[in-house]
Order: structure tokens, then C-alpha cells, then sequence
């Protein structure tokens, strides 16, 4: 790719800028790690902060850099796919289907009532309610794990929210996908059908027969000819989704799901370097296409939009966890766990401002995200205090 | 005896299992898909952690040979008590021994008195099935199982106070 672009000079303002880009995605991480903070909006603010017309840009690198965030998409689907067998996405499934039900309501509504309200149109209507739907799962995972609650009784409660939204994805992105490429209602009722039968199909295909595509890239005691097995079907598959207009990235979390056992665990061993450096170029990427100058006037909207939807996901937390027969505290405990958005928020808006929708958006979902896990993190230990309160004779 | 264990699956992290102690706590062991391990106190509540000690894959691995030992020792107690005429002894291996940093094989003990091996405890963890390629070191305890002449036999083996034809003690 470089070489088409021009001489040596060119390849080496590529490889300054993509070592300067990745040492400082280094050293960012190592600062998140040492003040034990989630690292995914140390990135984005990263973006931000070096973005359109500001100190770092990136000129040889940029096509480079567009296709690595593609690929990191990729890379954080499959991975939340291997992460997941078929059997805990259907037991979840089985036992929180009303939850997500209700979650789905809650949180995506909003969304959607707003960008309408500010008369974006319907496109960026239904962009906007994926991106305050959907929890993250990376933040949530390491806030949880960080903060002792692993074995609490409310996290299986958590998690299975967590679960429903990921496979509910599976079901909006290829409907966002259908809207963003325009089209009649035919057309996205056609692409929308397409999605379902094709993900019931890999589910079935992975409960049933996950044996055989496991075996399609096993690679006993070779971890190399592993990792090029599954991130080449991964890719393969992918772009087939995409070409079919089902998302790139709901086939990857498909190929996920698909491959099981003792291969999904070293897949994931040999892919989470890859998906780590690809995500967090990803992120940084999104950052940096976002101009700074256009947040402050979308930060009001977003402010509202965060506090709203952090309401709406507590409810969905403290009813989860009520469900599951957990007290009080501990319900407090998984309503304000669910509040940070992150990955999919952004992934969502990527993909709808790469389509050209309301411009707005980029800035928008950015804001929100960032708004989110502070506020998370804000409350995150504030039921512990309930309990002191409580505990008092 | 038996304990009440319940199992909760974390999708995407591992699993949590919660026993419920004679005392009325309860203890959580979290097993995270990274080997990472937490054990878990659960609070007046019975929903959340009042303590989470979080163990890496080396120190779980500790905790579960101390705590397996004791178990090891009351199982080949029981054994001793099926089997008329076996019995078992920790024999030391002292710093003088002839076998101190060498591979157990090399004591043929099993070849030259008929007793069995079946555990080396260090340092308070019990490292069971010790393979013929297991190097001895001063202050180990052999977990020897056989008649009473064959484990006095080890024992001299052990302390280098047997003749080096094996056949003395």
C-alpha cells in the first residue's frame, strides 16, 4: 500500500508516524494501567486531541491507519465471539431475553427520541439508539474484575445484559448497515431478513456442528498456523458479510462464536496482541477524524444524553439484578455498573459517519462515551456506601 | 460431609463457585478463563464481596497443595486401614543423605525393598505421584506406603545407612 503512494521518503513518514502513533498508544496504556483506569477513553481523547487541525496529523499514514481501524473492529468482534460459546449465548439468551427486551427499550429509545427531536432524520435515528444502547463490555469487564465484584451474585445478572446486547448487535448492525446504504423500506426489509436467517444459522451451526469449523482452523501444537487460520476466516467471512451487506463486523463476531473449545482459548491467547494494537488504532482513529472544535457545540446534547441514559441503564441494572433475586445493594450495585458505553458506541458511529450520515454524530457518540465511564466511574463505588449506611444498628 | 457448592457461569470471564461454610458464610472461588483466580467472603448480604482476594495461577497452585496435603495424609490413612500389614511413614531425607539432590530412580527403592512412593511433601505442600526423575532435596518427606520391614528399609536407604547392596536394615 505504501509503495503505491510514492518512494522511500514516503514509506518513511509512514513508519514515523505509525511508530509515533503506537509508542504514544504505549504510553497512554501504561498510564491507564497505572492509575487503574479503563484505557479505551484515554484513546479516544487522544484522538481528540491530536485531531483535524491539530498537532499530529497524519498524512502518508492515513489510508494505512483507515484500514487498521477497520480491521480493529473486526479484531474486537471476534474476540467478543470466542469469548462466548454458543451454549452461554443460549442459556443467556433463554434466561434474559425479557431483560433485553427491556434494556432495549430503555436505552435505545432515548437515543432515537433525541436525534429526531434535533431533526437529524430517521437514519441517524437509529445510529444514535445503537449508540446509547449498548453497554461496553471491555470497561464493564475490567471495572468488575478491578473492583473485587466477580463473585458477586448481581454479575452473572450483569453479564447476561451484556450477552443479550452483544447477540442483539448481531440483529441491529445489519440494519443499520441496510439504512446507511440506502434504499427503499423493500430493500432494508430484505437485508434485515437476511441478517436473522444467517445469524439463526451460525448459531445453530455453532451449537450443532462448531466441532467442524473448529477444526477447519485447528492446528495442533502450532499456534502460528492458528492465528493465520482464524484471523484469514475471520477476514474471509467478514468481507463476504459486508459484500452481502450484513456489517463486516457481525460476520467476524459470528466466526467468534462459531469456533469453540480448546481452540477458541488459544485463538484468543494469539489474537489479543493483535486485537489490542488494531482496537486501540481504532479508537485513536475515530478520534482523530472527529474535528475538537465541533465538540463543545454537540456537548450539551451529549450531557443530556448521558444523563438520561444512565438513568434508564441503572433501571435496566436494578431490575436485572431483582430478577435474579439480589437485595437491595446489590441491585444498586448492578445498576450503576452498566452505565459506561464504549466499544460499540463508537464502533456504531464509525460506521454511520462513514456512510455519510449526520456529521454530528462522530462528535456526538465521542462525547457520550467519554460522559458515560466518567460517570461510571463516578457512582461506580457509591452502593458500597449504601451498605455502611445500612449496616449501622 | 458433603458441602454445598453452587456454580454461576460468568459468560466471557469463567465461573464462580460459593460453598456454604458449617459456620453460615459463605466463600465464593472465582476462576477466570485467564487463570487468574479470586476467592471471595460474601457480606452480611450474601449478594456481594466483603473480601476479594485475588490469587495469580502460581499462588492458587500453592493454596491448593496446602489445603490438598492434610486431605492426601487422611486418604492414606483410611488406605492403611484396608490394607492389614501396609503401613505409611514420612521419612525424612536428611542434609547428609546419599539421595539429597538426586533423582529419586537412583534410590531404587522400590525395586530393592517393594515399597511404593507415592508422595514427596515440601515445605507444607504435598507434591504427589513423584516420577523416577523427581530430585530429592534435604528436608523433603517421602510418603512411603508398604510393609513394615520395606519402609523401615526406605528409611535407611534414605538416611544412607543401608549397605549398598540394598539388602541390609
Amino acid at each position: 500500500m505504501a509503495a503505491a503512494g510514492g518512494g522511500e521518503t514516503h514509506v518513511a513518514v509512514l513508519l514515523v508516524e505509525l511508530g509515533a502513533l503506537l509508542f504514544g498508544l504505549g504510553v497512554l496504556g501504561r498510564i491507564a494501567r497505572r492509575f487503574n483506569i479503563p484505557v479505551i477513553p484515554l484513546y479516544l481523547l487522544a484522538g481528540l486531541c491530536f485531531g483535524q487541525g491539530g498537532v499530529l496529523s497524519l498524512s502518508a499514514s492515513h489510508d494505512f491507519v483507515q484500514v487498521a481501524a477497520d480491521i480493529g473492529v473486526i479484531l474486537l468482534l471476534v474476540m467478543l465471539g470466542l469469548e462466548y460459546s454458543a451454549d452461554e449465548l443460549r442459556s443467556s439468551l433463554r434466561a434474559q431475553a425479557p431483560i433485553g427486551v427491556l434494556d432495549g427499550l430503555l436505552n435505545a429509545l432515548p437515543g432515537a427520541a433525541l436525534a429526531l427531536i434535533a431533526g437529524w432524520g430517521a437514519t441517524a435515528a437509529v445510529a444514535l439508539a445503537g449508540i446509547t444502547w449498548v453497554s461496553s463490555s471491555g470497561v464493564i469487564a475490567k471495572m468488575l474484575g478491578d473492583s473485587g465484584r466477580l463473585g458477586n451474585r448481581e454479575t452473572p445478572a450483569i453479564l447476561g445484559v451484556l450477552v443479550i446486547e452483544d447477540l442483539a448487535m448481531a440483529l441491529y448492525l445489519p440494519l443499520l448497515t441496510a439504512l446507511l446504504a440506502g434504499g427503499g423500506a423493500g430493500k432494508v426489509v430484505v437485508a434485515v431478513a437476511i441478517a436473522v436467517g444467517v445469524v439463526s444459522v451460525v448459531l445453530v451451526i455453532a451449537t450443532r456442528y462448531g466441532r467442524h469449523v473448529t477444526k477447519l482452523v485447528s492446528a495442533r501444537d502450532n499456534n502460528e498456523s492458528l492465528l493465520l487460520g482464524v484471523l484469514g476466516l475471520t477476514l474471509l467471512v467478514a468481507g463476504l458479510a459486508d459484500q452481502l451487506k450484513v456489517s463486516a463486523a457481525v460476520g467476524a463476531f459470528l466466526v467468534g462464536i462459531a469456533v469453540s473449545g480448546a481452540v477458541a482459548e488459544t485463538a484468543i491467547e494469539v489474537l489479543a496482541p493483535l486485537r489490542d494494537v488494531f482496537a486501540a488504532v481504532f479508537f485513536v482513529f475515530f478520534g482523530l477524524s472527529t474535528n475538537p472544535g465541533d465538540l463543545l457545540p454537540v456537548l450539551p446534547l451529549a450531557l443530556a444524553l448521558a444523563v438520561v441514559t444512565s438513568g434508564t441503564k441503572m433501571t435496566t441494572g436494578y431490575v436485572a439484578a431483582r430478577r435474579a433475586g439480589v437485595k437491595r445493594r446489590g441491585r444498586w450495585r448492578a445498576a450503576v455498573t452498566l452505565i459506561p458505553r464504549g466499544e460499540f458506541s463508537v464502533v456504531v458511529a464509525a460506521l454511520a459517519v462513514g456512510a455519510g450520515a449526520q456529521a454530528k454524530l462522530g462528535p456526538t457518540a465521542a462525547c457520550y462515551v467519554l460522559l458515560t465511564i466518567l460517570i461510571g466511574a463516578l457512582v461506580h463505588r457509591w452502593p458500597d456506601r449504601l451498605r455502611a449506611e445500612q449496616s449501622r444498628p | 460431609m458433603s458441602v454445598d457448592i453452587t456454580s454461576r457461569v460468568l459468560p466471557g470471564i469463567g465461573v464462580c463457585q460459593e460453598l456454604a461454610l458449617h459456620d453460615g458464610r459463605r466463600l465464593g472461588i472465582v476462576t477466570r478463563r485467564s487463570g487468574l483466580r479470586d476467592l471471595v467472603l460474601y457480606d452480611e448480604d450474601g449478594d456481594g464481596a466483603a473480601v476479594d482476594i485475588a490469587l495469580n495461577d502460581d499462588e492458587a497452585n500453592a493454596v491448593a497443595e496446602i489445603l490438598g496435603a492434610p486431605q492426601l495424609t487422611f486418604r492414606l490413612a483410611v488406605l492403611q486401614r484396608q490394607a492389614e500389614g501396609l503401613i505409611v511413614e514420612q521419612l525424612p531425607v536428611p542434609a547428609d543423605s546419599p539421595f539429597a539432590a538426586r533423582p529419586l530412580g537412583d534410590t531404587q527403592a522400590r525395586t530393592r525393598t517393594g515399597a511404593s512412593i507415592v508422595a514427596v511433601l515440601r515445605q507444607g505442600a504435598a507434591l504427589p505421584s513423584p516420577t523416577p526423575d523427581f530430585v530429592l532435596q534435604p528436608g523433603d518427606l517421602v510418603v512411603t506406603v508398604g510393609t513394615q520391614a520395606a519402609v523401615d528399609q526406605v528409611a535407611h536407604i534414605l538416611d544412607g545407612s543401608a549397605g549398598s547392596d540394598g539388602t541390609s536394615g
